[in-house]
């Protein structure tokens, strides 16, 4: 990385390995093709042309790219979902929907370093025999829906994309696709119902697998931004090189967001697991602030499980099993599940002990029920509950007891729902009720228990 | 499920062990094996969105072995352990494998069956006591099954549109609609007609009709018997009466050649409502709105509840056997070829055989029914307007029902017939025949249920039963026997136009011992070919094919469709 | 239709729909973005003209407007601001924000509910909503004025005095 200069104030941690994130806040950086020519650009896709395809998806899955939008999932795998009989045209769209809470990673590539995308795209698409892509930006993002459109026109003009691209006989559309400010987006067959023009409700599995019957009712492969951009490094320095760093099945860099009671919050790019919660917070983020201990860590974007400050986490089996403290859990994906949460998207919230958690997990509450689609029952009413019971705890309106029925409620949704929404809005109150019980229980009022809350509700369950 | 199909899997359901064709949904094979598994968004002849999440289930599979480790061993009866998964699943939408346990008992069914009732009545009204679905509400009824008892619910609900005029015929409750998008998905995919949807998101969804559009089809009222609560409601049938006080009859629609399978709900002889009932080879789980809502005028103060004769140029009350003497004495004056039958192809099986028996003993020289044809509309409604053609042409004989309509108006014209019998048909306001007309004839006898133009000009006039109120067979468009079973008791002095046309038989002179509709069944398994060997009970609630006619209802055709492709279960 | 769509805009609209070889449909989004950016909101004719030009019934173009906050069925003001309502911008001070914002134009949130979220300044100058997060979660509070996009906002007259006209 040596001869790159970066914007002042912008320059990265010496902790940080920049490989997606090189080019950003990069001086003199620019989002034009030619400046991404000049850099050895779209040569991964010319040498990706020449390659068998199955050769590509092959070092994919060697290099162990797990995926970077939230579940992890090994994405040479989800490539091989595509049955091997399938005689239908295969979709690849780009989740560019970047909706998590505590995420902010993908914004930075679309804005300032469009081109790495198209490429990673291009070969993923090539490798996977998809001949219409799709990018889906979040709508919040109207720059770098331009500044991608832009970039594709550029592409095209070079004959990176369109038909028969540098002669390979491939053809390849890439449109942007703009959302409208749904969470629900981001869960990807909410997201292919949207691209099909619909209200975005995820679609159960079985049968809709994306990768059999996906977009159109196609197999369609959906990544996440980051993990396409990683595609074009493994092509590039080789599967074996790409997976030396990080660490075992937690291979590569990432990406960390953090934002909350930090220092200097920002994002971070670094090798999975190599660096430790405390790096992150201390080192990459200057500390907490001033006077102020850490109360809790959300570890990968808001629907991750809590981590308390004070917890000792026991990871490993056998010979290998060792208690880690919150500043030693290395983030990678194997740990913080071991953890009992999840790296998730790579957001990292910290909460430092000024915070009320009552009125944390209430802003969380608040985002779910605001985001729920409404498609299945346990979901779509018990995300209003839960933040209707945790409005009246932080209003001081609550009883102990609601506690336990806000935990009752979440434990009704999770593994539940259609999709993963169910637990992404239920983990949040799961985790903050089983490790702040004390906390939660304080801010409500014994005397209440009983109290009638709602009239109007034990009216009409008297039928007047 | 007729054929054994070869591929079979075993299944286990509740610790059971039973073999379905591998593919079948993990509900219809609960439903099989007598588990059922209680369900709101789930139909079988929609799609399935899976939205309701009442029907999950435990599930599992032979456990994987681990890399080197032997394989399970099969117990005595070739079944491999099940390896029970910790997240239940949908049973409606997943289908079975092999060796597959399904649990519907269990504490993690029964919890997530507490969670999800509490969940859908955390918003909902507990208005029972005034929701015209109660008595036959899932969710009242799976409440007690698989409820609580108790909510923890105390916030405000979330307030939503009421006693919204969705269309010509429907009301919606939006606070009471648990969002279970059937009525959407019937609209989409039977109906051809998407005006519903919801709108807004999240706890705040709204089912809706498009402003200024209206769930105004043929088919509307459908969405009524499917909306698995309160929330659409039938104005006709609206605080009309509670459903448990109603008596359910089995029977059929009469309004066209299709004969919809129906149930009839009525209560002291009053009929309040008609829905469909389910015959996959007639008409599916549907019916017009046109064809159920057509009964109020069987409780019409029009109805003819007397025998009458004509005095003077006034009808006064007669009693049967008056009107019967006063019958035969006119038509025993007569020589058959001057006598014209005209009956009914609305008329049952049953009843066209004895009146083919009155025009063999009148040696009546004319005879036909009349036609009724209208435009098919490509769904459930058949071109032909009457129940019962095909009992015409096998029963009476008729090769082209309605053909002499023309040729017999001409023989009153021209003084050749002096008298016609109509039975069951209203021959001025429906085919065609003047009061004039009628007019130059000797003598005219007709029965129906409501006084009409034509009794007005007849010399008799006998009160002949409506088709809710008798029993019989007919025969539907595509060759289907069906059987229309009497639901409420005629008013007054009424018969079953068989009973009429019998004493009519005795008297003129003849005689024939039949005291019973079945006994007609009888003679019609004996005189006619195609129900030889056919018994009443034979036919059922469902009927049973009986002739080719290569007709075929559009709806079911492309019901056939989607079951092929896999999107419904049909 | 009564939706008097621009020559040049139909063209843009029919540009966007080949961008969905596949099924028109799809392109419900796209339209619907023109539309807004164009009128300020989505009027019911709006809604129609969408479902005529995509050959949709109406009821599913409007499922679709209202499932989405991005989509407006009210007129916004001149400015739109969208305030990030969101944890790390709520720990930034996003709820602050909002109030000296509302302040500062003479906004009056207590009409705002779920299904009216838009509060307009008397002027019509200025209109405000909250929105959920922006993915700017380090760089909080954030907001967006139309497409314009702010972090870090604490010098709120700086930031309002960029739209003073």
């Amino acid at each position: 990385m040596s001869g790159i200069s970066y914007k002042s104030g912008r320059v990265p941690h010496a902790k940080e390995h920049r490989v997606v994130f090189r080019n950003i806040d990069r001086e003199g950086w620019d989002t034009s093709i030619a400046t991404y020519l000049s850099e050895g650009g779209y040569e991964q896709l010319k040498k990706a042309l020449a390659l068998p395809k199955q050769e590509i998806i092959d070092e994919v899955k060697k290099a162990g790219l797990r995926g970077r939008g939230g579940a992890g999932f090994p994405c040479g795998v989800k490539w091989g979902f595509i049955p091997p009989t399938n005689t239908k045209p295969v979709y690849l769209i780009c989740n560019a929907d970047e909706s998590e809470p505590g995420t902010f990673k993908d914004r930075y590539i679309l804005h300032q370093d469009p081109h790495q995308l198209i490429e990673g795209m291009a070969i993923a698409c090539f490798a996977v025999g998809a001949s219409l892509s799709y990018i889906y930006i979040r709508e919040e993002f109207p720059e770098a829906a331009k500044i991608v459109e832009k970039a594709i026109a550029e592409a095209h003009e070079k004959g990176f994309l369109g038909k028969n691209i540098q002669g390979s006989g491939f053809d390849l559309e890439i449109y942007v696709h703009r959302g409208a400010g749904a969470y629900i987006c981001g869960e990807e067959t909410g997201l292919i119902e949207s691209l099909e023009g619909k209200r975005p409700y995820p679609r159960i599995k079985p049968p809709y697998f994306p990768a059999a019957m996906g977009l159109y009712l196609c197999p369609t492969i959906v990544n996440n931004v980051e993990t396409l951009c990683h595609v074009k490094h493994i092509l590039e320095i080789g599967a074996d090189a790409w997976s030396k760093t990080g660490t075992p099945n937690n291979t590569g860099t990432r990406i960390l967001c953090v934002s909350g009671d930090v220092q200097k919050p920002g994002y971070f790019e670094v090798e999975v697991g190599k660096v430790t919660m405390g790096e992150v917070i201390n080192d990459l983020c200057g500390g907490l602030k001033p006077g102020r201990e850490l109360k809790a860590v959300i570890p990968g974007g808001s629907s991750a499980k809590v981590l308390r400050a004070d917890e000792v986490f026991t990871v490993g089996r056998g010979d290998d099993a060792r208690q880690l403290t919150i500043w030693d859990i290395p983030m990678d994906f194997d740990t913080l599940a071991a953890c009992g949460s999840m790296a998730g998207s790579g957001g990292v919230i910290v909460i430092d002990d000024s915070r009320s958690i009552s009125w944390v997990l209430n802003n969380i509450n608040n985002f779910y029920a605001h985001e729920s689609c409404g498609q299945c029952t346990p979901c779509r009413e018990g995300s209003l509950w839960m933040k209707k019971i945790t409005d009246r705890v932080v209003a001081g309106k609550a009883s102990p007891s609601d506690i336990d029925t806000l935990y009752g409620v979440a434990k009704n949704i999770d593994g539940r729902t259609i999709c993963a929404f169910g637990e992404a809005c239920s983990w949040p109150t799961e985790s903050f009720v089983e490790k702040f019980r004390d906390e939660l229980v304080s801010d409500t009022r014994p005397e209440l228990e009983g109290a009638i809350v709602n009239a109007e509700t034990l009216t009409a369950a008297a039928g007047l | 499920m007729s054929e054994i199909k070869t591929d079979l899997v075993d299944v286990q359901i509740d610790g059971a062990w039973h073999q379905f064709p591998k593919g079948m949904r993990m509900i219809e094979a609960c439903r099989q094996a007598g588990v059922e598994v209680p369900h709101y968004c789930y139909h079988p002849k929609l799609t399935s969105p899976g939205n309701c999440r009442m029907c999950l289930v435990e599930m599992g599979m032979p456990p994987r072995p681990a890399p080197g480790a032997d394989a399970p061993a099969p117990d005595e009866n070739g079944h491999l352990p099940i390896a029970w998964m910790p997240r239940p699943v949908i049973a409606c939408a997943n289908t079975i494998g092999p060796n597959m346990g399904i649990r519907t008992t269990g504490p993690l069914t029964e919890e997530c069956r507490k969670g999800v009732m509490e969940l859908l009545l955390a918003n909902h009204p507990l208005d029972c006591p005034i929701c015209d679905q109660a008595g036959e509400c899932s969710l009242q009824e799976f409440s007690v099954e698989h409820g609580k008892g108790e909510s923890r619910f105390r916030e405000r609900k979330v307030k939503k549109p009421k006693n919204v005029a969705v269309g010509p015929r429907i009301r919606l409750d939006d606070e009471r609609c648990i969002m279970c998008s059937r009525c959407i998905r019937f609209t989409d995919e039977i109906a051809d007609d998407p005006v519903l949807g919801f709108t807004d998101r999240g706890s705040h969804t709204v089912l809706t009709v498009y402003p200024g559009r209206e769930l105004a089809n043929n088919y509307s009222l459908n969405t009524v018997d499917i909306c698995p609560v309160g929330a659409l409601t039938s104005n006709d049938f609206r605080f009309q009466m509670r459903v448990w006080f109603m008596r359910e009859t089995n029977t059929i629609d009469t309004n066209c050649a299709t004969g919809c399978n129906i149930t009839v709900f009525a209560r002291e002889n009053k009929i309040y409502r008609i829905t469909p009932r389910q015959n996959n080879d007639v008409n599916s789980d549907w019916m017009p709105d046109s064809h159920r809502l057509n009964f109020h005028w069987i409780e019409s103060e029009s109805r003819l509840t007397d025998p009458l004769v004509k005095d003077g140029d006034h009808h006064r009350l007669a009693s049967w056997s008056e009107a019967l003497a006063t019958a035969a004495d006119k038509l025993s004056a007569l020589d058959g070829s001057e006598i014209a039958v005209i009956a009914s192809a609305r008329m049952t099986n049953e009843e066209l055989l004895i009146v083919n028996r009155l025009v063999k003993h009148l040696k009546a020289g004319h005879v036909d029914t009349v036609a009724r044809v209208g435009e098919a509309d490509g769904y459930l409604i058949s071109a032909d307007r009457n129940p019962n053609t095909n009992g015409v042409k096998l029963v009476l004989g008729l090769e082209n029902p309605g053909s002499q309509n023309e040729a017999i108006k001409a023989g009153i014209e021209q003084g050749r017939i002096k008298a016609v019998i109509a039975l069951q048909e209203n021959l001025v306001d429906d085919a065609g025949f003047t009061p004039e007309l009628l007019g130059k004839l000797d003598f005219l006898l007709s029965t129906y249920p409501l006084a009409n133009a034509t009794a007005d000009a007849s010399d008799v006039v006998l009160p002949g039963a409506s088709w809710a109120e008798k029993s019989g067979t007919m025969i539907n468009a595509t060759g289907r026997l069906q059987r229309l079973n009497k639901a409420v008791d005629a008013p007054g002095q009424t018969l079953e136009p068989w009973e009429i046309v019998r004493d009519l038989i005795q008297a003129t002179g003849g005689g024939n011992g039949i005291y019973a509709v079945t006994d007609l069944f009888k003679q019609l398994a004996a005189d006619v070919s195609e129900f030889s060997g056919l018994t009443w009970g034979q036919i059922g609630d469902l009927g049973v094919p009986l002739i080719e006619t290569g007709v075929t209802i559009p709806l079911l055709e492309r019901e056939k469709q989607r079951i092929a492709s896999g999107l419904i279960v049909g | 239709m009564s939706l008097a769509v621009p020559s040049e805009l139909e063209k843009e609209i029919d540009d966007r729909i080949t961008h969905y070889p596949v099924s028109k449909r799809s392109a419900v989004l796209p339209v619907l973005h023109l539309l807004q950016h164009h009128f300020g909101y989505l009027s019911d004719e709006a809604v129609e003209w969408t479902a005529a030009k995509l050959e949709l019934e109406p009821i599913k173009v409007l499922e679709v407007v209202t499932f989405y906050p991005g989509f407006r069925q009210e007129a916004p003001g001149k400015y739109h601001i969208r305030v990030c309502r969101t944890l790390s911008c709520a720990m930034a001070g996003s709820y602050e924000l909002m109030d000296s914002l509302c302040e500062k134009t003479g906004i009056d949130r207590s009409g705002v509910t779920h299904h009216h979220p838009i509060a307009v300044s008397a002027d019509g100058k200025f209109s405000i909503e909250f929105a959920e997060c922006l993915a700017s979660c380090g760089f909080g509070p954030v907001c967006m004025v139309n497409d314009d996009f702010h972090e870090a906002v604490t010098d709120i007259d700086g930031l309002l005095g960029q739209y003073s006209k």
